[in-house]
């Protein structure tokens, strides 16, 4: 495949919207990831699966290019990541981290409107797409002229989901974005990502170490462990082949959830 | 906003600069009889329709004469034993005709001495002479736990201290003392003996007694302006018609006039130009208010270009380093050595370089704003969580934006806390640019210390320290602007 004529692939509508070729990546004195290869499809939720330093993060920062990999390619929506000039690709990709990815300084609605701001939108078009993200994303309006740290723990991560969305992009990255959040919070949230998902569909990579959360939300999975992918694929196939001892652990607490809440 | 800021920093203080045709800079030491001269000096100019720029007080003789030879003045009074000892370093030269031709070759001109001669002398309280029998500074041999304070500029001289001691065999110890403070310290009985000028208004006054300098060690010191040989011929001989109106006994009279809480610098010599005839109608002096308002007016003008620069170049070097550990600390480094110089020793170092006036003023208060300003910028930058530099770059945020949008937003309650405490080290630093002749609310400072006018420093004290709480507050305000509720540093620190 990597074979292939570069014009081929970036005028044919990319089928990942991210590739990894053998990629791997030392941070420290760490092997974060180790021979990793893996393709995410589009239009699908993918989760990355994984307890901390297992190198799930690292995979999404490698995605969106502010990462470089020792050895290996990443393709990112078709193309390998020309990091000479990686903005183009991040204005086509929403990125939303944990806990702080929105700007203290800014009130809500500055932030959620930056990307707009930055790209040059007219007030009117930013209006209008703020209205769709406060809809999609049930936010109240009265958040807006608020500064971030006012607003709950879910008030803010929905924020942040609307600021990764606003210019509509293409795939969505999001680094455990609903882990600092109380169960009840969290299960109102999924179910409006869910809701998101069937209104306005987009391909989104879901980091966690939630199984519960991943099964919930995605089509397919990712398992890491130690920088080294220990399976991957659609999520009905993973429960049913683990195969190694480490996924079957994690497939054991995800048959005994209901598969119907999918 | 940031950059809106700064044009107004810099719109503000350029707009009190003007130009105006050559004046004729006059320039004196910090001393009464110096102020009385280099002040009649411009008046007589004045009175003849030439147009005079006033650079009084500078701080003692290596400023003045520096600031001649650089041409930042064009004359001040000098003394013809302080020409030979100090400025030429050859004692031989004594009369004023061998200091006079001596001084020629260095492209300046001696004018006819004006009559009176201050030499050093050593001067007791009178009690101390009474029970101790003093007559001649012999006689202070063989008191070694006298209590002897001199002035700076006497304790390194040549022709000073070091000289004196030898000469007399002296075994007593001595401390420095600021000139303007040396009565004071007599009169209180704090020190027995110093060094005096002998036309000083307040010997009399302070009731002290000159010992006679038996041995003949001080030379003449005959006072005489001092000019720039390149000045039009016009200026030097309007001067010269003062040459020789001057005793001694007139001089320690004006000297005396001019201590007087109720008459100025002005108007002593106003009263000298009228008293000899040189002019018709006195001059009267400057009232409170618009004296006060040009003072404060040049205070800002140096604070306010010293501090753009400041900002400028503060914060701008440290977004450009503070990545590289090494090329901060290199920065921070030479900034923090700029802090540890004395002021006053950094104005006279830059002397030689940009000659007295505003010049150095405004390039020292500079080197002392700059590193408030930049720590805290690189510390307020270098500690800004990673995860928002990710997120700004993740959103596609070129380096401009990431600078605009994000990292200066977070660090700029810093920022604005080092530009604060630099104006304010400012304000206060600035005082002491009178002593280099740029002006400002020094200037009442450093002339009341010379006449020892604890009113007038006050004049000069108070207004800086007005200044400095009305910088306090608009920084609140500057910030209340800039910086989102939760960020300020002055609210959460009440």
């Amino acid at each position: 495949m990597e074979q292939e004529p570069d014009t081929n692939v970036s005028t044919t509508r990319a089928a990942n919207a991210a590739e990894f070729e053998d990629v791997s990546l030392r941070r420290g004195a760490v092997l974060a990831l180790d021979h990793v290869t893996l393709a995410l499809p589009l239009g699908q939720t993918t989760a990355v699966l994984g307890a901390s330093g297992s190198g799930k993060s690292t995979l999404v920062q490698l995605i969106i290019g502010l990462l470089r990999p020792d050895a290996g390619t990443v393709r990112t929506l078709g193309e390998p990541i020309d990091f000479l000039n990686p903005r183009p690709m991040r204005k086509r990709i929403g990125y939303a981290i944990q806990d702080i990815s929105l700007f203290p300084h800014l009130d809500v609605r500055t932030n959620i409107l930056l990307p707009a701001t930055l790209s040059g939108w007219s007030e009117a078009g930013k209006s209008a797409r703020l209205d769709e993200l406060l809809q999609l994303m049930h936010l109240p309006r009265g958040v807006l002229d608020r500064y971030p740290h006012e607003l709950s723990g879910g008030q803010q991560q929905r924020a942040g989901l609307c600021r990764a969305m606003m210019l509509r992009p293409e795939l969505l990255l999001l680094d455990e974005p609903f882990s600092g959040l109380d169960t009840m919070t969290r299960k109102s949230i999924h179910e409006q990502f869910l809701d998101m998902q069937r209104q306005a569909p987009v391909s989104t990579v879901l980091v966690t170490h939630d199984p519960q959360e991943a099964i919930n939300l995605s089509h397919g999975l990712v398992i890491m462990k130690s920088g080294r992918v220990q399976q991957w694929g659609p999520v009905a196939e993973v429960i049913a082949n683990p195969v190694n001892e480490y996924v079957s652990h994690l497939c054991t607490a995800l048959e005994s959830l209901p598969v119907s809440t999918r | 906003m940031r950059a809106l800021f700064l044009a107004l920093l810099v719109g503000g203080s350029l707009a009190g600069g003007g130009a105006a045709a050559e004046p004729v800079i006059i320039g004196s030491k910090n001393f009464t009889e110096n102020y009385i001269l280099a002040e009649a000096a411009a008046q007589l100019l004045e009175s003849n329709g030439i147009e005079v720029e006033r650079r009084l007080g500078l701080n003692g003789t290596k400023i003045s004469f520096e600031a001649l030879v650089n041409d930042a003045i064009d004359l001040y009074p000098e003394y013809t034993g302080t020409i030979s000892e100090v400025i030429l370093g050859d004692p031989r030269l004594r009369e004023w005709q061998d200091v006079a031709a001596a001084i020629a070759d260095r492209e300046l001109v001696l004018l006819e001495p004006l009559g009176f001669d201050n030499t050093y002398a050593i001067a007791v309280t009178r009690e101390l002479a009474r029970k101790h029998q003093l007559q001649e500074i012999s006689d202070l041999k063989s008191l070694p736990q006298l209590r002897v304070a001199f002035p700076h500029e006497f304790l390194n001289r040549q022709d000073g201290w070091p000289g004196l001691r030898v000469r007399y065999e002296l075994p007593q110890r001595v401390r420095g003392i600021e000139h303007g403070l040396i009565y004071e310290a007599m009169e209180k009985g704090q020190i027995d003996a110093t060094a005096v000028y002998s036309t000083d208004g307040e010997i009399s006054r302070a009731g002290l007694v000159i010992l006679e300098d038996n041995l003949g060690y001080f030379p003449e010191y005959r006072a005489a302006f001092l000019a720039r040989n390149d000045l039009p011929p016009d200026v030097l001989s309007i001067l010269a018609a003062l040459s020789g109106r001057i005793d001694n006994e007139r001089m320690q009279e004006l000297n005396r006039t001019a201590l007087d809480r109720n008459t100025s610098i002005v108007e002593v010599a106003s009263m000298l130009l009228t008293d000899a005839g040189l002019m018709d109608d006195a001059v009267a002096g400057p009232s409170f208010l618009p004296q006060l308002w040009r003072n404060t007016q040049r205070h800002l003008k140096l604070t306010l270009i010293a501090l753009a620069l400041a900002v400028f170049t503060g914060v701008g070097v440290a977004i450009l380093v503070h990545r590289h550990e090494k090329a901060t600390h290199t920065f921070l480094y030479f900034a923090g050595l700029m802090q540890t110089i004395p002021s006053i020793a950094l104005l006279a170092l830059l002397i030689p370089f940009v000659g007295v006036g505003q010049k150095p003023a405004i390039i020292a208060l500079f080197l002392y704003s700059l590193l408030p300003i930049a720590r805290n910028t690189v510390t307020a930058l270098q500690t800004i969580p990673k995860a928002y530099r990710q997120v700004a770059a993740a959103m596609g945020m070129t380096r401009r934006q990431e600078l605009r949008h994000v990292l200066m937003p977070l660090a700029m309650p810093h920022v604005l806390a080092g530009i604060r405490t630099a104006a304010i080290i400012s304000i206060g630093t600035a005082t002491l640019a009178a002593f280099i002749g740029a002006g400002g609310l020094g200037d009442p400072i450093v002339t009341g210390l010379a006449l020892n006018d604890s009113s007038l420093i006050l004049r000069g004290a108070i207004p800086a320290a007005c200044l400095a709480i009305l910088v306090e507050l608009l920084f609140n305000a500057l910030e209340r602007w800039l910086v989102a509720p939760h960020m300020r540093m002055s609210s959460t620190r009440l």
